[in-house]
């Protein structure tokens, strides 16, 4: 089970296990961690679980594409290494990954 | 004396929302969630659409797994309220225990609203409002060779594409003259008439149902309010829905199309608050006037305000109304509400399908309705939800774009 540790804008960090398969989005919302509402339940309709992810991470992640791309491109904040985590899959060689939050979504 | 306990009825996005709010206020009193569903609380949206298909699992429909609640001290009851006594704040249940409660949130949902034609009762026909109900149609669909779709809703449309990408021959029966014709504009449902037909979706327009004929029980053929008959193994239906006010109205609450609240989403009774498909409420969208949304970010957004209510924290209720349906390749994204609009500008293109059309109401923007455009959804938001307001004249001038739009207008 990788763990994930996702950190809030103000710095606080929390450790979350997650299922392999599940999305980081998911996986945030299922442990409780603030600032990530995804609203939409994951169908990349709504914008509110964007995240950057570590420099050291995003290679490991196909690129944002279609619909996420151009949602993202229109969210506060962004940055190159931005997602939506709905849209990220964890797979078994992902313990470890770090996701930062914006101060805001959307 | 500060508030002890919460008594949520309803587990949908409404009522899960509540609790969870709740505890991240930094209450620290009872909550309990009353369900009268089995198992733990789900999201509906994925019914019709990707559950149905098999694209996601039941677990990736949970809002949160089980140790979350008790972890959250959020009190899990599997039961219906059979009654509200308001004079001692306590709710009697259908098991015959009770729950006593300092405040009181219904969020009851809405049931669809049933066929009343002959034939009504045959196995093979279906609403589309719980997992029971998709799990029972999931294995149909995949072998139903004629499907009828009765109303040309979101609900029949997600459906209708589903039937139609399984490999079914699909038919629509809708009284209007097109589809989603109550939520989006004429633009718009021209898009997805298009698009369904090219998937071999037959609309029905201006047609009703009369009756639903049967074989040993089982649905067989539909016939059409012109007299056509219709082969269908499965007929699924999507005609609006009917809000559970019951309970409120038993235990004397105001009611009008809804369970009536304020701005602030309090009843009538000021221990008793209502959010979601069940509440009628003054929309400042729709010129303040009592209005019911039957969406996600409605029943979200206003649990969210009733937690930071009962924490100490009260405002007003106004947030911009969006909403969301897949349908085959198709994601359309509203945001506002198009309620009165009289113009309309489009971007983009619909033979590409991907189309934004602006609806404004004299020069006011009041709705954006995008389709696979989801970055003009994204400014849209942003757009609504404060002046200065975009006229029609300035997104009618060649090469407008929203994101410029937005990024020259922001205050």
């Amino acid at each position: 089970m990788p763990t994930i540790t996702f950190i809030e804008h103000n710095g606080t960090r929390h450790e979350v296990h997650a299922e392999v398969g599940q999305s980081a989005m998911q996986a945030a919302t299922f442990a409780g961690v603030p600032g990530i509402p995804g609203d939409c339940g994951g169908a990349c309709a709504c914008a509110s679980c964007h995240a950057y992810v570590d420099e050291a991470w995003v290679e490991r992640f196909a690129p944002a594409e279609g619909t996420e791309y151009d949602m993202l491109e229109n969210v506060v904040e962004r940055q190159p290494t931005s997602r939506l985590t709905c849209q990220l899959v964890v797979g078994a060689d992902m313990d470890g990954l770090t996701l930062r939050l914006p101060a805001a979504q959307f | 004396m500060s508030l002890d306990s919460v008594v949520i009825v309803g587990a949908g996005h409404g009522g899960v929302q509540v609790a969870i709010s709740l505890r991240q206020e930094g209450f620290r009193g009872r909550i309990v969630l009353v369900n009268d569903e089995p198992g733990l609380p789900y999201q509906r949206p994925p019914l019709s659409k990707a559950y149905l298909l098999g694209k996601i699992n039941a677990t990736a429909m949970l809002f949160r797994p089980e140790t979350f609640y008790a972890d959250q001290r959020i009190e899990l009851v599997h039961d219906r309220v059979a009654a509200i006594d308001r004079q001692n704040r306590r709710v009697m249940l259908d098991s015959g225990s009770a729950l006593d409660f300092g405040h009181l949130v219904l969020a009851t949902g809405a049931h669809n609203r049933p066929l009343n034609v002959p034939g009504s009762t045959l196995s093979g026909i279906f609403g589309i409002k719980t997992k029971a109900d998709a799990d029972l149609l999931s294995p149909l669909v995949k072998q139903a060779r004629n499907v009828v779709v009765i109303g040309a809703g979101f609900i029949g449309l997600e459906f209708a594409a589903v039937a139609a990408a399984e490999g079914a021959a699909v038919e629509v029966l809708e009284l209007g003259d097109r589809p989603m014709a109550r939520a989006v504009s004429p633009q718009m449902s021209e898009l997805f008439r298009a698009a369904h037909q090219g998937w071999g979706v037959k609309f029905n327009f201006r047609t009703g149902l009369a009756e639903l004929e049967g074989e040993d029980g089982k649905v067989s053929a539909v016939t059409t309010s012109d007299g056509r008959r219709l082969p269908a193994e499965l007929v699924v239906y999507g005609i609006g829905v009917i809000p559970n006010v019951q309970l409120a109205l038993e235990a004397g609450l105001d009611i009008d199309n809804g369970i009536r609240v304020n701005s602030s989403l309090l009843t009538s009774d000021p221990h008793i608050s209502a959010l979601g498909d069940v509440a009628a409420f003054p929309c400042v969208q729709n010129g303040e006037n009592l209005t019911r949304l039957e969406s996600v970010q409605n029943a979200v957004d206003q649990g969210k305000l009733i937690a930071a209510r009962l924490v100490g924290k009260p405002t007003p209720y106004t947030a911009l109304p969006w909403f969301w349906t897949d349908q085959g390749n198709l994601k359309l994204q509203i945001a506002g509400l198009s309620i009165g609009a009289d113009n309309y500008v489009t971007l983009g293109d619909a033979a590409a399908q991907q189309l934004s059309v602006l609806c404004f109401r004299g020069e006011e923007l009041i709705a954006v309705e995008s389709c696979n455009r989801p970055g003009d959804h994204v400014f849209a938001r942003k757009i609504l939800a404060r002046p200065p307001a975009l006229t029609p004249a300035a997104a009618a001038a060649p090469d407008f774009d929203l994101k410029a739009w937005e990024a020259a207008n922001r205050p």
